[in-house]
């Protein structure tokens, strides 16, 4: 595509006590896109993202942020991007100012300097009003707002997200999107890693797939999707039915137009080619199979079913709770 | 040069604003839980301890130098605390994530702590003139005094910090701790001199630290410049040696955790 690669890694691995946690990544990033790193916790997205913010040494392999490599040209590196962390990283007893304040201080800026950034990135952030009060009296949509705020003083060509919406209610949540995109629409070139699906499928341009410290997929979300090829159906059986599960999805690995059977907990989800000639044919199987279902659902593959194809389980093995602190 | 102390002032603040925030905290910061060794067990052992063995007026005249250090070594070894909450909640990592020095955050903490224990010398010294402790060696001695206790402060900072570092939550933190101030505090001369000791318990004491700053410190308060001059030639000696192990340990642990 021709495209300026902001960052570059290449066969990065990092063991952490005898267990490796990132192994033999490879990945661009190119200049100017929102770049995701999705996978389910302990994937070794984190592990990849402080690589590259210069916080870990890789074991093996190299990775250069901007052209600096980030062992050897680390300050360099940390001259050119901002960072908001997974946590919270807040100090209850600094108000909003007082942390930009600090900020600027340790990126050297001039106090001048200083102060008009956080006017600027303040009224950004929508974030101005409350600037002087203490930060533990923010509510978790706000101090998200901090922290983005915090990566974004540096005034960063690079800015590295750790699952930026963690947590938060809906409407936070759409909020952040929309700030990611609008610094996008900047110029700014954005790293983060998330375990949403639907925040991969809808923020990020492109995106490395990664379970167990390795990259499964890469490749933008609709690209993932049609690389999957075909349509899903999904079959929810009822609880006594429940061992037939196995006899029916052996059943129809045999057909010709069904590219891949993944077995659920209670039921089925057939990846199809044509669904309007499957449709009839599975349910006939499952009538003979003496399936009663539940439930039918077919639709476009989404990047659930990429993920589940890719690495045999499903991202999340429950619902996430939406915890709100 | 420049970059650096900028760096280390801002920092330094930050530590600074946080306990000024809390009002609480910063009044039982100065007013601390050392004053009430000084006031109640010195008033309560003024007729139990015998003037003769602990070789003081009164038994007040004789602690106040075992809690000047008793002060030091506690904030010396709470004061990494602070780092591990920030370890704990991801602020370190922002720091880290600047291009700051390394060594800025720790030495921020270094500088605020010894900030701290001068305060609070100042403070347990002030509450001892009340009970009619003047320091034989006046002002001077006070400066001597201040500076013994920042000398060993580093070093038990830095075993802090090297804690700090190391262990996996808060609650390791303060059982290590508990586990390591009352046995430093019991074998030192700051409740008893080594002479009026069990045979045993003054060979373990010899080893600590602490008694070398608080017998350095005693002779300045109750005697005079001329008792005290060779001991303070010995304590630069032992605190330089602890020092450099602290801090040689506690530069190990960082590294291990930054990386």
């Amino acid at each position: 595509m021709g495209r300026a690669v902001a960052i570059e890694a290449s066969g990065l691995g990092k063991v952490y006590d005898g267990a490796t946690a990132v192994d033999g990544l490879s990945f661009q990033v190119f200049a100017g896109e929102i770049f995701g790193l999705l996978g389910p916790n302990g994937a070794g997205k984190s592990t990849t993202l402080r690589i590259l913010i210069t916080l870990l040494r890789p074991d093996a392999g190299h990775a250069t942020v901007l052209g600096h490599d980030v062992v050897r040209e680390a300050d360099q590196v940390r001259h050119l991007i901002g960072y908001v962390p997974q946590e919270r990283a807040i100090d209850r007893f600094l108000t909003g100012r007082e942390h930009l304040l600090l900020l600027g201080d340790l990126y050297h800026l001039p106090k001048s300097e200083t102060r008009k950034r956080i006017a600027e990135i303040l009224r950004l952030v929508d974030l101005e009003e409350k600037a002087d009060r203490l930060a533990r009296t923010y509510s978790g949509g706000m101090k998200r707002k901090l922290d983005l705020a915090c990566g974004l003083l540096p005034n960063p060509k690079i800015l590295f997200l750790d699952e930026p919406t963690l947590g938060l209610d809906v409407q936070s949540r759409l909020r952040i999107w929309d700030y990611v995109r609008r610094l996008r629409d900047r110029g700014i070139t954005i790293v983060m890693t998330t375990n949403y699906l639907d925040e991969a499928d809808r923020l990020c341009d492109r995106l490395a797939i990664i379970d167990g410290g390795r990259i499964k997929a890469l490749g933008s979300p609709s690209e993932l999707k049609a690389g999957l090829g075909g349509d899903i159906i999904s079959l929810a059986v009822g609880a006594p039915e429940t061992a037939r599960i196995d006899r029916l999805a052996s059943e129809l690995k045999g057909l010709s137009f069904v590219r891949a059977v993944n077995t659920k907990q209670n039921g089925l989800d057939i990846q199809v080619e044509s669904p309007e000639k499957a449709l009839p044919v599975v349910l006939e199987a499952a009538n003979r199979a003496a399936c009663r279902l539940d439930l039918i659902d077919y639709h476009r593959p989404r990047l659930d079913d990429v993920f589940m194809a890719l690495t045999g389980h499903a991202i999340r093995e429950e619902f996430p709770k939406n915890s709100d602190e | 040069m420049r970059e650096y102390l900028q760096e280390i002032g801002a920092l330094t603040m930050r530590w600074v604003r946080r306990l000024s925030r809390e009002k609480f905290s910063m009044v039982f910061t100065l007013v601390q839980p050392m004053l009430f060794w000084l006031i109640f067990f010195g008033s309560l052992f003024q007729r139990a301890a015998d003037a003769q063995v602990v070789q003081a007026p009164n038994y007040i005249s004789f602690l106040a130098a075992g809690v000047v250090v008793m002060t030091v070594l506690n904030n010396g070894l709470a004061g990494g605390v602070d780092l591990l909450f920030d370890k704990e909640n991801g602020f370190l990592e922002r720091l880290l994530s600047t291009p700051i020095h390394r060594t800025s955050v720790v030495l921020s903490r270094f500088l605020f702590v010894m900030a701290i224990t001068c305060l609070q010398i100042l403070v347990i010294l002030g509450v001892a003139v009340l009970f009619g402790v003047r320091p034989a060696t006046g002002l001077s001695g006070v400066a001597v005094i201040l500076l013994i206790g920042m000398l060993f402060g580093v070093g038990l900072t830095a075993i802090s910090m090297a804690i700090a570092f190391s262990v996996k939550s808060h609650g390791d933190f303060f059982s290590v701790l508990g586990f390591l101030s009352l046995p430093l505090i019991f074998l030192s001369s700051a409740l008893v001199p080594l002479s009026a000791m069990p045979a045993w318990m003054s060979v373990l004491a010899r080893f600590n630290p602490m008694t070398w700053a608080i017998d350095a410190i005693r002779p300045l308060i109750l005697s005079g410049w001329t008792e005290a001059l060779p001991r303070l030639g010995m304590v630069v000696v032992i605190m330089t040696v602890f020092d450099a192990c602290c801090l040689y340990g506690s530069a190990r642990a960082f590294r291990r955790t930054i990386g």
